[in-house]
């Protein structure tokens, strides 16, 4: 079960090095944190512990807020400067 | 039951591997959609219910519908998928290289266990968060209040959009 939540982490990892679509890198940043919540919801069941699934709401929350800071960052990147992959604001200022 | 467990958690990576590697955004969200699905199915078979359900509705339901609204106010042609194309040919050996170095540890620090699932009921979970972890559930929601208006304040349309 680790090894699958293992797993999952490096292969959102490597959608985050790998892509450079901002879409792209957001999803892959939710299949990286889904595998910590994997490992924390096998671990809660493994010792019939409810925190494991309490982080994992925690991390749901994180999910949900990160999402929607970074969908609307890309939205307005992409109205005012027509920004679609993150190699593009390599030179962000004030 | 654990066979149905491992099934699923193949079914989660291969959705995962697909989902990094499709060029068409819509596409890579639908493989998401799956992965996700699948680990909500592995979430139930672990007793863990509540985190199933929850999985289902917030991941499945809200965040994907959330980028579905958002793929479909920007432009996604296909010159914009032959582009994603083009650059994923030459350029995913180095991270795969740094990810697999990442695994190698993190899987042989694993020791296999036989630990059988015991079923975690909602009503425990429930009284968990509302109980000794009071504090967290009101950071959460402080935090979501501070995205919601994040957002807001963001993706609002001003005078220099040009629209």
């Amino acid at each position: 079960m680790l090894a699958i939540a293992a797993a999952l982490f490096a292969i959102g990892l490597f959608g985050v090095m790998a892509r450079r679509g901002v879409l792209f890198q957001l999803l892959s940043l939710e299949i990286m944190l889904s595998g910590p919540a994997l490992a924390f919801v096998a671990a809660g069941s493994a010792r019939g512990d409810p925190q494991g699934q309490g982080m994992f709401i925690l991390i749901l929350v994180l999910a949900a807020a990160e999402v929607a800071i970074g969908l609307s960052l890309y939205l307005r990147l992409s109205r005012i400067a027509d920004v679609t992959d993150s190699d593009s604001i390599s030179d962000l200022q004030g | 039951m654990n066979g149905f467990v491992l099934w699923a958690g193949a079914t989660a990576l291969l959705a995962a591997l697909m989902t990094v590697t499709r060029t068409t955004i819509v596409h890579a969200l639908m493989y998401l959609v799956a992965m996700l699905l699948a680990l909500a199915a592995m979430f139930f078979a672990l007793g863990a219910s509540f985190a199933g359900a929850l999985q289902i509705l917030v991941y499945a339901g809200a965040i994907v519908a959330v980028f579905v609204f958002v793929v479909m106010t920007v432009e996604a042609g296909p010159a914009i998928a032959a582009q994603e194309r083009a650059r994923l040919r030459g350029a995913w050996r180095g991270p795969a290289l740094l990810v697999a170095l990442l695994l190698v540890p993190l899987l042989a620090g694993l020791v296999p266990g036989t630990a059988a699932a015991l079923p975690v009921s909602a009503k425990a979970v429930g009284a968990l968060l509302f109980g000794p972890w009071a504090l967290a559930v009101e950071l959460a929601s402080f935090l979501l209040l501070a995205a919601l208006l994040g957002a807001r304040h963001l993706a609002r349309r001003t005078p220099e959009d040009g629209q």
